[in-house]
């Protein structure tokens, strides 16, 4: 036993010839420093957590959240909502033989209307929002399936894009600009809105394209390949998503500076929604004067190219018209859960001040056991 | 962990036994020729070749195989291997989630970090090996024909060198030669184990002769000795001659490796070992690994954490799987292909899924869990190291952590098994009585000297406390350093500078090496006993003179001066003058060796020489003696005239005719010694030696000089004597005895001294003849000495017999044979040299016998009271024998006057059996009426003994509460132990031995303390600290869950092989109370905050899978994810995991009831881990939902909303964090706001760096956005809110309502200091009412009855709310229920609770009873007017350290004290056991109320038993 456990000093010689050699270090004392932090006596706050040193906090917050929870409630009232469904499922609705007609490649455009009124008019800037549901944008190989490179106008991306973007990626033995799941599931029905006056004529209403997509996407994120205007060179040699009807150079050729990849109905589309159901920025109808409303309210017609197939997986399409406060859309939902939390912290506040009343003053008489 | 280590302890044994038989099996010993003679032939020829050189390599690593050996040691690591499984799996595409490379960054980053840190550790010992490879000795070379100059690298076996003193030794050596002319060298092996005295080593005897130099070129031999081995005190071998002659080698030929040439200029051996091979190396095991507790509870918890995982994947895997079956044929647009375009069945893609999900989800299993840890635990040990109440100013040493990694078991405690010499004593030995033929001699003087130390020292121990800083014990090393100064710096000049630490140094080395403290070295002799030793020797003087034979003197007379010749001879003490440093005084006039042949003794012992013995040259010094006092004494007319003697001796000047014939003037009268002898330093093995020697020194009998083979003592008016030392038979503790074999110089006679425990020397007393007067002294001799040596062991004081044997020469040449031929025996030699000690050591004369005091150290018994208050159960296993164990427990509060004692003496094992089964009978039938139905039931399972330990989970609430520990004590004793340590026994001992408060094992062995230790750890699976002093200690700490070693006198075997080093025993208190709760709680709220956050983090991600459809995507950018708990996260938790302090360090000391918090691990339980698992699943809830319902259909992206979840989820963390931190400091606010400030940051880079890179999630610009938006504020300021609003209500609520001890301990430390110390001072008991100064509290610092009352019964009641308290409750109770009929009510209870604490004042009392009684401790406080004064006035009258002791107690005294003794008639067969029951109390004589009188009853009973 002896032999087993007689350990010698901890590195043997190590140690006789370090003290034997390093002399001045073993001559110095080994007497701990001092200092506050050596030996743990650095100045604190030590909270304690009891009903009474709780207490304030818990009333201190529910009497800021309930206000800022009345003010963003009000807010999002404030703000004006339309929306409606055009999907077509059942066959009342004017999309429905659209709707279930619909093959990718079939080359003559879908068109159906649909009349709606506005109770209320809109003021300011209104927003024109497609939306679609139960579509996952975000599923994982989705989001994947994309090449930046290429959408940035690189050119060795353009003619060989990313592994990323497969089974999305070459067609026909060359490559897809813009490649991936993503692009090739553009969404592209075309939405018109009419207002119907009161004498029933239809007045097209002017719809913004510009300005939908980020700043950012749209000058630093997404750039044509090729310096020169003319994109239709730039794009050659690559071929169209396998959805697409129209190769991406002839998006928006009323505009230069809208076409290609820098059309921004394809950035927006290519910001990929967080949520099944979400929502896209489409156009912005800009308000003309500070004396008549944007959208007043009355009869409108909204017509719509039905390109875009969503029944296959039970998905819906909607337009929406939304004004926007300084905190976004209508969206009731932080209002309330500021006046809710507000108040359970009350309450809370509440149940404490009795605690602390009843039980405070007793307060640990508890006897720590010996 | 530490029973791996247990085992690897028997592998190695059992290996090293295979080792042995191999060896003789193969008889493969080592051969080492001289190299010289092999100089010219290179290499090859060189029959030394094999022999692994002397260049030392502890590196693991080279620089080429660093990376792959590094790598694959880490690969053990079972988490290092998933998380480099999980990184690879990424590499598949068809299941990977992340970018491949960034899922192998955290892995990479915890593997280099690992990586660097070997590698820097590595590199430490590559410098330090180089270091030592470098230096320098001097080795003889054949082609210069001289020493020369060479590394330590170079030196091979076989190679001759030189050493001078003071040089450290390069290799294993067999001493050839030394310039000293005793063929002796000198060494220290401090640095082997840390015993600092000098050991002697000898010359190989054939070199002994050799009266020129040693010529390296005429030596011819050749050594065969055994292989290397790491048996530090073996060495076996003989060294052949050319001309056949085979000599023996020893282990004192050997110099080993590490060791420090000491006091001899020069020495020169032969390497036998060398590097790797020598015995210092083979015994450098390096460090332990053990696994703490909450370590073990942790790894379960990450087996949950895997298990929530797998869970999580496969309801993502199921969920994907129906997600995709519902589309059917119809592919959505979404739903990406397989990159080779082929469409996946659900049920392929589920199970691809699962493999993602467990990439995405891999952060549940915290990788930086295990690298945060050990982060963690380095700063808590380098906390630890720096803690100046841990820092032994007299020794310079502080607190060493040698386990890195158990700290939070510190915390943990809840059996502490205490070794008793060394460490709760000092380990410094004290003479202080003695009794000589049978008369007791009490040395009064003495003991008053003693208390006046006693009290020096805690005065200063007053001083230092309240100072902090003040220099210390100034005043007691003042007066004896300056000597040791001028010695040290001689000796150590060149290689210390001189300054004051080195003065404080060399001060705690003398102290160290010499054992001898004033305190030890000053005794007041005992003037009856001066007396008669002066008349003896004036008498014997007289007689010599005359020729008379000196047998003629009285017989008592002669015994006085025998014993104090056998204390100063018969030892291994090495006499050493402060002039000449550590050079022994030379008083020999010629060389001389022991008896070594036959030869030797036939020449030496003539009939001639046997008879005269006065004529011969080996006694010239008895001849000097004689001469001079012959001239002396020729003055002297008549031998009566002894006073006229002692007149005549006074009135001689120092240096006049006395100085003329005897080298050193007789001096007798009490003066102290002249300059000229200088103070003697004596260097003993053991302190008892010392003591002794020291002892006998008083009494004018003093060793002034000691060789191999002749010891001279000097003594009053016989001047100096010559022994001629014969043998020295050592001691060990098999015999517990040691001899020496002398020739008396007076008589001629061939007397044997002997000394050894009185157990032993009693029986081989030879039994006196009863015939005779003669022999009737001495059988009374025996008897009283007997009885006085009971008396010692009383009084805890350690005994020693002193016993003579006279041989004569037909007997001694008889003995002399055998033994000479066991010491020449090669084989077995170790046991022939023992049965030839034991032929010797019989039929003894009884001398006398002493009683040496060993202190109890500073602070012992308030440490034992402050641990045992914190609820740790203390057991002190010592080899001591029961009496002296008995008393010291006593003196440090280890039993409790008012304690019953249960003492077991068995001599068989069915007398044990049924001993045991009477014990748990009796506390049954006494406590089970007291206690509650629970407790019933636990006994009567007792017999049962798998049903006893249903408990087979730590975690079933506290251990107290099926086993109630009463209070009882249990004294067994070591034969009784090994009985109860047998399989079918162990439970019921175990039953026994729980439910009793403290017990005490006496003379039990190594193997039985480890026994013990390693059954109560196993059985009843409790965390057990083991500490100890000594090389016995060492197996009982290794099988510790935490061994403690305290660096004292007994060496550094104990410290090697412990976890915690301790300079003293005191301050265990705060390593344990303070460092250990800290370190506990810190961990353990740090694990369980890491699984939180992990989970938290998770589970925002699994959410986000029901809205993906399960598609394994991920909201949060995978960098954020990645890089979340490396660095976003880290600091803070770090920060506090170091620093937090939930109480401050005063308060846990003066609370020790708080550390019961860690004993029951109430700051991680398991069901903690499920609640904070729950907490974590909400909080994440609130974090995903709160920003899914604010951006609910709107045009959100997935990373534009997935960011603000991130910083939420990083808000909420760190206010959870805060939440949970107990101390904020400047450093918890840095770091918090560095990890916003680092996470911002990164963000705010990261997004603007990059616009087409980091794919898939291209964050560009989106923080940038997210900061312009006032939702993003929005929600940063209520989820928080939200998510940990019920925690935050759910610990006020806790905090009010019940509070935690550790809460109320929180509250004092808020008070200001004065206040705090009030409310600890008034109610140490229980904490009532601290938190503010208010009226009820008021009251309580009056002393008013009516005030405690009404606190404790409202404690009362508050405390049966809470069911952990349920245990103290129900013994408080059960407590009362005994006081009750006698009087004592609980308001009293709680007065005298007020009233008893006096501390300090007792604490520096000595503890030993013969001291005069101090002061009644409460003479001078206000007495409470309570029924119970009488009481106490009596008792306080009464002389006894009863008195003493229970004035200390913070209970009343019961006035009735059952004590029960279970004793068996010695035939176990009879089922008759005999039930004493005594009270002690009442109308009684002192006899019987002084303890040591109770447990001589109980010696004598269970001396009864085992006749």
């Amino acid at each position: 036993m002896m032999a087993s456990s007689y350990n010698a000093k901890e590195e043997d010689g190590h140690h006789s010839g370090a003290s034997s050699h390093g002399g001045a270090v073993a001559a110095k004392s080994k007497k701990p420093d001092n200092t506050a932090f050596k030996q743990q006596r650095l100045p604190a706050w030590q909270p304690i957590l009891t009903a009474g040193t709780v207490l304030p906090a818990f009333f201190v917050i529910g009497l800021i959240f309930i206000p800022i929870g009345i003010g963003l409630y009000v807010t999002s009232n404030n703000i004006k909502e339309f929306e409606i469904d055009y999907t077509g499922v059942d066959n009342h609705s004017p999309c429905y033989s659209c709707a279930n007609n619909f093959s990718w490649n079939s080359t003559t455009p879908c068109l159906c209307s649909v009349n709606f009124t506005l109770e209320q008019p809109f003021e300011n800037n209104v927003f024109m929002y497609y939306g679609l549901s139960n579509f996952y944008q975000n599923h994982r190989r989705y989001v994947k399936s994309r090449d930046d490179s290429q959408l940035n106008g690189d050119q060795s991306a353009l003619k060989n894009p990313s592994k990323e973007c497969e089974p999305y990626r070459i067609s026909d033995g060359q490559p897809i600009a813009p490649c991936g799941a993503i692009a090739n599931s553009l969404f592209n029905d075309t939405l018109e809105l009419y207002h119907i006056d009161s004498n029933g004529t239809r007045n097209a209403i002017p719809l913004v394209k510009k300005g939908i997509a980020w700043w950012t996407d749209k000058h630093v994120k997404f750039r044509n390949p090729g310096a020169n205007a003319n994109l239709t060179p730039a794009f050659q040699g690559t071929a169209k998503p396998v959805n697409w009807r129209k190769p991406v150079y002839e998006l928006d050729p009323s505009e230069p500076d809208n076409n290609g990849f820098i059309n921004e109905d394809f950035i927006v589309w290519m910001r990929t929604a967080a949520l099944p159901t979400f929502r896209k920025l489409y156009r912005i109808i800009q308000k003309k004067s500070s004396t008549t409303a944007t959208l007043p309210s009355g009869k409108y017609v909204l017509e719509i190219t039905y390109n875009y197939p969503v029944l296959s997986f039970n998905g819906s399409k909607r337009m929406i018209l939304s004004t926007i406060s300084w905190m976004g859309g209508k969206n009731p939902f932080l209002g309330i859960a500021y006046i809710t939390v507000g108040s359970i912290c009350f309450c809370l506040g509440v149940v404490l001040l009795i605690i602390h009343h009843k039980y405070d003053n007793r307060n640990n008489s508890a006897d720590i056991p010996n | 962990m530490a029973r791996e280590s247990g085992d690897a302890g028997t592998a190695k044994a059992s290996k090293a036994k295979r080792q042995r038989k191999k060896k003789t099996k193969e008889n493969k010993t080592r051969t080492v020729h001289a190299n010289i003679l092999y100089d010219h032939a290179k290499g090859e020829e060189n029959p030394n070749r094999h022999y692994a050189n002397n260049k030392i390599k502890t590196t693991k690593y080279t620089v080429l195989s660093f990376l792959p050996k590094n790598l694959f040691e880490q690969f053990h690591r079972f988490a290092n291997v998933y998380f480099v499984f999980i990184a690879l799996l990424n590499f598949v595409p068809v299941v990977n989630a992340f970018q491949p490379e960034l899922a192998l960054a955290p892995v990479v980053f915890i593997l280099s970090v690992t990586a660097i840190k070997d590698l820097w550790e590595d590199y430490r010992r590559h410098r330090s090996d180089k270091e030592i490879n470098h230096m320098d000795c001097l080795v003889f070379s054949r082609a210069q024909r001289r020493y020369v100059e060479k590394y330590w690298k170079e030196v091979r076996v076989g190679d001759f060198i030189r050493l001078r003193c003071n040089e450290i030794l390069p290799a294993d050596v067999l001493l050839l030669s030394s310039s000293d002319p005793d063929r002796l060298c000198h060494i220290e092996t401090a640095t082997l184990d840390g015993e600092t005295n000098l050991k002697q080593r000898q010359v190989v005897r054939s070199f002994f002769d050799l009266d020129c130099d040693f010529d390296p070129l005429k030596y011819n031999s050749v050594i065969e000795c055994e292989k290397p081995n790491n048996d530090l005190n073996r060495f076996r071998g003989y060294i052949i001659h050319r001309s056949g002659r085979k000599d023996a080698l020893y282990k004192e030929n050997l110099l080993l490796r590490g060791c420090t040439i000491r006091n001899t200029e020069e020495a020169v051996g032969i390497v036998i070992y060398a590097g790797h091979e020598t015995k210092a190396m083979l015994n450098n095991n390096g460090p332990r690994y053990k696994r703490s507790k909450l370590e073990r509870q942790m790894n379960v918890d990450v087996f949950w954490c895997v298990i929530i995982l797998l869970v999580m994947c496969l309801f993502a895997a199921v969920g994907h799987g129906l997600w995709m079956f519902q589309y059917g044929d119809k592919r959505p647009v979404f739903d990406v292909l397989s990159p080779e375009g082929t469409d996946l069945s659900p049920i392929m893609s589920a199970i691809y899924l699962f493999l993602t999900m467990i990439i995405v989800f891999q952060v549940l299993i915290p990788i930086s869990l295990f690298v945060s840890i050990e982060i963690v635990k380095i700063c808590q040990v380098y906390f630890i190291h720096q803690d100046m109440d841990l820092y032994d100013e007299e020794t310079d040493s502080h607190l060493q952590c040698r386990a890195l990694n158990i700290t939070e078991d510190l915390g943990q405690m809840q059996y502490i098994f205490s070794d008793k010499t060394g460490t709760l004593t000092e380990n410094k030995m004290v003479f202080r009585r003695c009794t000589v033929a049978g008369v007791e001699y009490s040395h009064d003087a003495n003991a008053r000297r003693l208390a006046m130390y006693q009290e020096m020292d805690s005065e200063e121990e007053e001083c230092t406390s309240h100072g902090g800083t003040l220099p210390r014990r100034d005043s007691v090393t003042s007066h004896h350093s300056a000597p040791v100064v001028l010695r040290s710096q001689s000796t150590k000049s060149h290689r210390r500078t001189g300054s004051r630490a080195e003065a404080k140094r060399a001060s705690i080395l003398s102290k160290h090496t010499a054992f001898s403290s004033p305190m030890e070295k000053d005794i007041t002799p005992d003037p009856q006993l001066l007396d008669k030793v002066n008349e003896c020797s004036s008498q014997m003087d007289f007689m010599r003179f005359h020729s008379q034979p000196i047998s003629q003197l009285p017989s008592d007379l002669s015994d006085i001066i025998d014993f104090f010749i056998a204390l100063t001879i018969c030892n291994t003490v090495v006499v050493s003058s402060p002039n000449q440093p550590r050079q022994k005084v030379r008083m020999r006039f010629e060389l001389k060796s022991p008896v070594k042949t036959i030869e030797d003794f036939i020449k030496r012992f003539t009939p001639s020489r046997l008879t005269s013995g006065s004529n011969s040259s080996s006694s010239s010094s008895l001849i000097t003696n004689r001469s001079s006092n012959k001239g002396c004494s020729s003055m002297l007319s008549s031998p009566s005239a002894e006073s006229t003697l002692t007149k005549l001796d006074e009135e001689q000047p120092p240096g006049g005719l006395d100085h003329a014939f005897s080298p050193v003037p007789p001096c007798y009268d009490g003066k102290p010694w002249n300059l000229e002898e200088g103070e003697l330093r004596y260097e003993a093995e053991s302190p008892d030696e010392a003591a002794l020697v020291y002892a006998a020194r008083a009494y004018k009998c003093s060793l002034v000089g000691r060789l191999p083979d002749q010891v001279t003592v000097e003594l009053p008016h016989l001047g100096k004597l010559s022994f001629e030392l014969l043998h020295t038979l050592g001691f060990d503790s098999t015999r517990k005895r040691m001899s020496v074999v002398v020739r008396h110089p007076l008589t001629d006679q061939i007397t044997v001294y002997t000394k050894g425990a009185d157990s032993v020397i009693m029986d081989l007393i030879k039994p006196p003849n009863t015939g005779n007067s003669k022999g009737k002294r001495q059988k009374k001799i025996v008897c009283r000495t007997q009885n006085y040596l009971n008396q010692y062991a009383a009084d805890g004081l350690r005994t020693l017999c002193i016993a003579k044997k006279i041989l004569s020469k037909d007997e001694y040449a008889c003995w002399l044979q055998h033994h000479l031929e066991a010491e020449t025996a090669i084989q077995g030699r170790e046991e022939l040299l023992f049965e030839s000690a034991l032929r010797l050591e019989t039929n003894l004369q009884l001398l006398g016998a002493t009683g040496i005091e060993d202190r109890l150290q500073d602070g012992v018994p308030e440490t034992i009271a402050s641990l045992r208050k914190a609820g740790l159960q203390i057991w002190v296993l010592t080899g001591d024998k029961q009496e002296t164990a008995v008393n010291i427990a006593y003196a440090c509060k280890l039993l409790d006057p008012e304690e019953e004692i249960l003492t077991l003496n068995a001599d068989s094992q069915e007398a044990c059996a049924l001993l045991l089964e009477e014990s748990l009978h009796y506390i049954q039938a006494k406590f089970l009426c007291s206690s509650t139905d629970q407790a019933a039931k636990a006994l009567h399972a007792n017999f049962a003994p798998f049903e006893i330990y249903p408990s087979s989970s730590p975690s079933s609430s506290s251990h107290t509460v099926p086993f109630m520990v009463h209070r009882l004590g249990l004294v067994i004793d070591g034969r009784t132990l090994a009985y109860a340590l047998d399989k079918n026994l162990e439970d019921k001992f175990l039953a026994v031995a729980r439910s009793c408060r403290s017990v005490l094992c006496c003379r039990s062995t190594p193997l039985q303390k480890s026994m013990v230790v390693k059954l109560v750890r196993n059985k009843l699976k409790v965390m057990t600290l083991a500490i100890g002093d000594g090389a016995n200690d060492v197996s009982m700490i290794q099988v510790a869950d935490v061994g403690v070693g305290i660096s004292g006198q007994e060496g550094m075997q104990a410290v090697m092989a412990s976890d915690f080093a301790l300079p003293r025993f005191r301050y265990l208190q705060k390593l344990l109370l303070v460092h250990g709760h800290w370190c506990y709680s810190r961990l353990a709220n740090m694990i369980l905050y890491f699984f939180y956050k992990n989970a938290m983090f998770v589970a925002l991600i699994f959410w986000y899978q029901f809205y993906c459809g399960f598609s394994g995507s991920a909201m949060i950018d995978q960098w954020y994810l990645i890089f979340f708990n490396l660095m976003f996260s880290a600091f803070p938790q770090l920060i506090t995991g170091t620093l937090d302090k939930d109480v401050s360090a005063e308060t846990l000391q003066q609370l020790p009831q708080l550390y019961v918090n860690g004993q029951n691990s109430e700051e991680y339980k398991p069901y903690m881990f499920w609640m904070n698992m729950i907490d974590a699943f909400y909080q994440s809830l609130v974090c995903f939902f709160v920003p899914y319902f604010a951006y609910a259909d709107s045009d959100v992206d997935l990373f534009t909303w997935g960011t603000p979840i991130t910083t939420l989820a990083l808000f909420t963390i760190l206010l959870h964090l805060g939440i949970e931190t107990k101390t904020w400091t400047w450093m918890n606010w840095l770091s918090i706001s560095f990890s916003i400030a680092l996470f911002f940051t990164v963000a705010l880079c990261y997004n603007a760096s990059c616009p087409t890179c980091y794919s898939p999630s291209n964050p560009y610009w989106t923080m940038q956005r997210l900061l312009q938006d006032p939702v993003f504020y929005l929600l940063c300021v209520i989820t928080p809110v939200a998510a940990l609003l019920p925690r935050y209500f759910y610990r006020a609520c806790l905090g009010t309502l019940f509070p935690s001890p550790v809460q109320v301990g929180r509250q004092l430390d808020k008070l200001p200091a004065e206040t705090r110390r009030n409310i600890l001072s008034l109610s140490r008991v229980k904490v009532g009412s601290p938190l503010s100064p208010k009226p009820p509290f008021l009251s309580l610092t009056k002393p008013s009855p009516k005030g405690c009352n009404k606190k404790d019964q409202r404690s009362f009641s508050s405390s049966k709310t809470s069911q952990a308290k349920k245990g103290p409750v129900v013994q408080t109770d059960e407590e009362k229920g005994r006081r009750s009929p006698l009087g004592p009510t609980d308001s009293e209870k709680g007065l005298s609770d007020l009233y008893t604490l006096v501390p300090t004042d007792v604490d520096t009392l000595p503890y030993t009873k013969d001291t005069p009684p101090p002061p009644p401790p409460l003479s001078g406080e206000p007495r409470p007017p309570s029924t119970k004064d009488s009481e106490r006035l009596d008792k306080t009258l009464e002389p006894s350290d009863q008195s003493l002791s229970s004035w200390i107690t913070s209970t009343p005294l019961l006035s009735q004290t059952d004590r029960v003794q279970l004793t068996l008639p010695p035939d176990g067969d009879s089922q008759c056991v005999k039930y004493t029951r005594t009270s002690e109390e009442g109308p009684k004589s002192d006899h019987t109320v002084h303890p040591a009188h109770r447990t001589e009853q109980v010696a004598q009973q269970s001396l009864h038993t085992t006749l």
